[in-house]
């Protein structure tokens, strides 16, 4: 994302007012669904939904991820297979210490 | 000795040196944040108090959700400031720039009178194991927004200087920037909901 045209770059100006609109909505939607009479699986599901949403409006087109180049994608895919896995860590702990 | 690749692309990378750098460190940052969300998770899991469910009852949720709007506009002024360098509209980038640092700085604000309220009711990292990982991943969180903001005056004021001699280098000092910037309010989006809503 370092090419750009006059036109492109007031083009994506339309596009970054638009993904503010929806950082904006999603972020009230999220306080809303807080209220929700759920349960704590469901209210964890709909928030981390809802955020990770919102976190890939704000990698896809703020930090340009959608039109990146394979050398930041292949590092990021790398990074992300370590952060599942260090996410999974903790669930790993407990399913061992219940098979004590 | 001229440095290479700051303005021009490597043929194998397809971008410049700086650029590469930045989402190499980025990628560091996530497993630093993903590291203490894993420890909030683990917390969360072994909970048998309900420390987590009274400590997230505790927070101010009005507060952190106009913080999470300030967050989100600093990002959309963030990039304001790189189109405008791009579009060669040099007032219009320090005023997008500075409106960054600006809102930077209220959330600042707004994070002390949140901590400041907790402290007055005595509540500390020692209170529980939620407020524990509360202090330490929004205290850790803070000092990224802190780190970002002298960046940015640096570029606003001293560094700004590079705008006319070498305007292509700092549009991609700036890009670089607004990347590091918007990891930062990437990090708060899930912050917010995880500390504050559940």
């Amino acid at each position: 994302m370092s090419k750009h045209s006059v036109e492109d770059i007031k083009k994506s100006v339309k596009v970054y007012i638009g993904v503010f609109a929806a950082l904006a909505v999603l972020t009230v939607v999220t306080v809303a669904a807080s209220y929700l009479d759920l349960s704590f699986g469901e209210s964890f599901f709909l928030a981390l939904t809802i955020a990770s949403i919102k976190g890939t409006l704000v990698a896809g087109y703020f930090m340009h991820l959608f039109t990146e180049r394979t050398a930041v994608l292949a590092v990021l895919g790398l990074t992300f297979f370590f952060l599942i896995t260090i996410m999974f860590l903790p669930f790993m702990a407990f399913t061992d210490q219940s098979a004590i | 000795m001229e440095i290479p690749y700051n303005v021009e692309e490597r043929q194998d990378t397809g971008m410049f040196n700086g650029k590469l750098g930045i989402w190499l460190f980025l990628a560091s940052e996530v497993m630093l944040f993903g590291g203490l969300f894993s420890a909030y998770v683990f917390l969360r899991m072994g909970d048998v108090t309900g420390a987590f469910n009274s400590g997230s009852s505790e927070l101010n949720v009005p507060l952190a959700t106009f913080n999470t709007l300030v967050l989100i506009s600093s990002s959309v002024t963030m990039i304001m400031s790189w189109v405008s360098l791009k579009l060669g509209e040099q007032k219009k980038f320090k005023q997008y720039l500075g409106a960054t640092l600006l809102l930077a700085a209220v959330f600042l604000v707004v994070k002390y009178f949140e901590y400041t309220a907790k402290f007055h009711h005595g509540i500390f990292p020692e209170t529980s194991t939620f407020f524990a990982i509360y202090f330490t991943l929004t205290g850790l969180h803070m000092i990224h927004i802190l780190g970002g903001m002298i960046v940015i005056f640096y570029f606003l004021v001293p560094g700004s200087k590079m705008m006319n001699i070498e305007p292509e280098r700092f549009t991609n000092r700036i890009e670089i920037v607004g990347l590091y910037w918007h990891f930062v309010d990437l990090v708060w989006i899930f912050l917010f909901p995880v500390l504050y809503l559940l």
